[in-house]
């Protein structure tokens, strides 16, 4: 049967379909992810055409470079700052905007416009906003007694400042997330729940939003975290890694590496690096993913 | 009388309870939430009218004391090179999209429908493909181009983007649940496989194939990473990568400077205000993503 003429131009056909598509599979992600695992094991940079084979000193030089602790460090900090936000601010707005009935897509809209606009051309406006001097943020604190910030300035400050903006720029998308979520969530279940006592809005939480938005928050929760660990347009366009690397987080400094200094073997290091730290999220949202499928 | 006085006294008293207090705030607090969402843009197209001493003006009004909108603009769009970062962002956009579109739609429609060996190590390397960013390959990729002289072109611009793992994922998916028995008399009726491609499943994939489109637009018209390490000239500059250059004094028209930040970003939040549903839909899609 596998051999009728049929199925045989079939299958001849099935390879045509997906040549072009698997030839590139090839030369966009398969070689080049075997050339940087080479290279790392390199010192190959580009001004050079001499390089040799280093073992594993990439990775040793990587993990006592106080560079790389350091922008370790400025992404956790980071992380730790934007995710809570992302994630509550976000099903806050979610769970009161579902219950506005005229508004509803009016608000979805105006809190999603920051999600469709150009980041880097916003950060423009965001330096403006946060100016430590004659920004509107600073201007408004005074007016109420607060004293001004320097946002991007200051060391200790410059990442808050990242995180606003970064929150500012994601909240929507969550949200939408959130809301479709929260749309799935059969209204029979609050009925019922609402029969064995649990009136209040906090009972109903608990109770039936919660556990059944565990799929949907398992999912803003590994794609917020993956977002947090791309920190770059803003660090980019606003801070370049300063004031003095206090914003040098981990794949601008990878990019530094790379294609400012030309340590393309160090620079492949960080590379993989990163590439595990976005499989382990990849591993967890898979494992709780099949998990959840069962109720 | 008295009833007829007392009921709309008692509707509006109901209305006044607790419950629809807690409501009525809500909806303030959301509405002002709304415009912190939104006062950026609001500041920005304001200040894009405004001479540059305004713009840092401490006493910011919405409406500009001195308008000057039409030199900004003016001098945006025809004295600096916007067009051609604008042509360039949507020629680099529309190529990286033709050509996903055009390789992942029959791979997916093989990997859907048709049996062929390596069928499984195909689709399996297309998933593990999915979790790979542009940062984890952008080395070789980079010193390919440099070794083919191929620098600061189109093609440097697109060759990474063009095929999409994503999207042969989610148009395989998509396929799967056209129904074989219409396939199959398709090809009773002597459909070639390319005719049942062209005339049964594009038709029938048109939302997904607008979603993901919206999608593919989107993240690479505000891709600031890759424009950044291939392009080296003015020429090939997208309108993304052109906000870089205001971090070193390129322009000290401040009025001017967010003319032209209005102006990159203008083009698709006006697509958003359009097209509102499938904007969200395409863009939430990059979930899966992961």
């Amino acid at each position: 049967m596998a051999t009728s003429p049929l199925q045989r131009a079939q299958t001849r056909l099935a390879y045509m379909l997906v040549l072009p598509a698997s030839l590139l599979i090839l030369v966009i992600y398969i070689i080049p992810i075997i050339l940087v695992f080479a290279a790392s094991l390199t010192d190959y940079t580009l001004v050079s055409d001499h390089y040799e084979f280093v073992g594993l000193e990439n990775y040793r030089t990587m993990f006592a470079d106080e560079g790389f602790a350091n922008a370790l460090r400025n992404t956790f900090f980071y992380a730790v700052l934007f995710l809570p936000g992302a994630f509550v601010i976000s099903l806050v707005l979610a769970i009161a905007i579902q219950e506005q009935k005229q508004f509803r897509s009016v608000l979805e809209v105006l809190y999603f416009l920051p999600v469709t606009s150009t980041l880097s051309a916003m950060a423009l406006v965001w330096a403006a906003l946060m100016d430590s001097g004659q920004g509107v943020i600073n201007a408004t604190l005074e007016t109420f007694g607060i004293p001004g910030v320097n946002w991007f300035g200051n060391g200790n400050v410059v990442l808050y400042s990242l995180a606003i903006i970064s929150l500012w720029s994601v909240i929507g998308f969550n949200m939408v997330l959130f809301l479709a979520g929260l749309t799935a969530i059969p209204q029979n279940l609050y009925e019922a729940a609402a029969m064995d006592g649990a009136d209040h809005p906090v009972d109903k939480f608990f109770r039936v939003t919660w556990p059944m938005l565990g799929p949907t928050a398992m999912f803003v929760a590994v794609t917020s975290s993956i977002t947090a660990f791309k920190l770059f347009d803003t660090v980019a366009i606003l801070t370049q890694g300063g004031p003095d690397h206090a914003s040098e987080v981990f794949l601008y400094l990878a990019f530094l590496e790379a294609f400012e200094y030309f340590n393309m073997g160090y620079a492949s290091a960080l590379s993989l690096f990163f590439l595990g730290i976005i499989f382990v999220f990849a591993l967890v949202q898979a494992l709780f993913t099949d998990r959840n499928v069962q109720y | 009388m008295a009833d007829t006085l007392t009921t709309p006294a008692a509707s509006w008293l109901e209305r006044l309870r607790p419950k629809s207090i807690g409501r009525l705030v809500t909806t303030v607090l959301l509405f002002a939430g709304a415009w912190i969402m939104v006062f950026p843009f609001i500041w920005m197209i304001s200040s894009s009218l405004k001479p540059t001493d305004e713009v840092y003006d401490r006493d910011f009004t919405i409406i500009p004391k001195t308008f000057k909108g039409w030199e900004n603009y003016y001098g945006v769009i025809f004295e600096q090179p916007y067009l051609t970062f604008l042509m360039n962002s949507f020629i680099v956009c529309l190529g990286i999209l033709a050509f996903q579109l055009i390789t992942a739609i029959p791979a997916a429609y093989a990997l859907a429908k048709l049996k062929f060996r390596g069928s499984t190590i195909l689709f399996g390397t297309v998933i593990a493909a999915i979790t790979i960013p542009i940062n984890v390959t952008s080395i070789p990729l980079y010193i390919g181009l440099v070794r083919a002289g191929l620098l600061d072109t189109y093609f440097a611009m697109m060759f990474p983007f063009i095929v999409s793992v994503f999207a042969i994922f989610l148009f395989r998916q998509f396929f799967r649940g056209f129904p074989d028995s219409i396939i199959q008399a398709a090809r009773v009726d002597g459909f070639s496989e390319i005719e049942i491609i062209l005339r049964l499943i594009l038709p029938s994939a048109v939302p997904a194939i607008a979603a993901f489109s919206i999608f593919s637009f989107v993240a690479h018209w505000n891709d600031l990473y890759w424009p950044l390490i291939v392009v080296q000239s003015q020429d090939k500059m997208t309108a993304t990568l052109s906000m870089m250059q205001y971090q070193s004094a390129f322009d000290t028209d401040f009025g001017r400077t967010y003319a032209s930040a209005t102006v990159v970003t203008a083009p698709l939040v006006i697509a958003f205000l359009f097209a509102r549903r499938l904007f969200i839909r395409g863009i939430t899609m990059t979930g899966v993503k992961g």
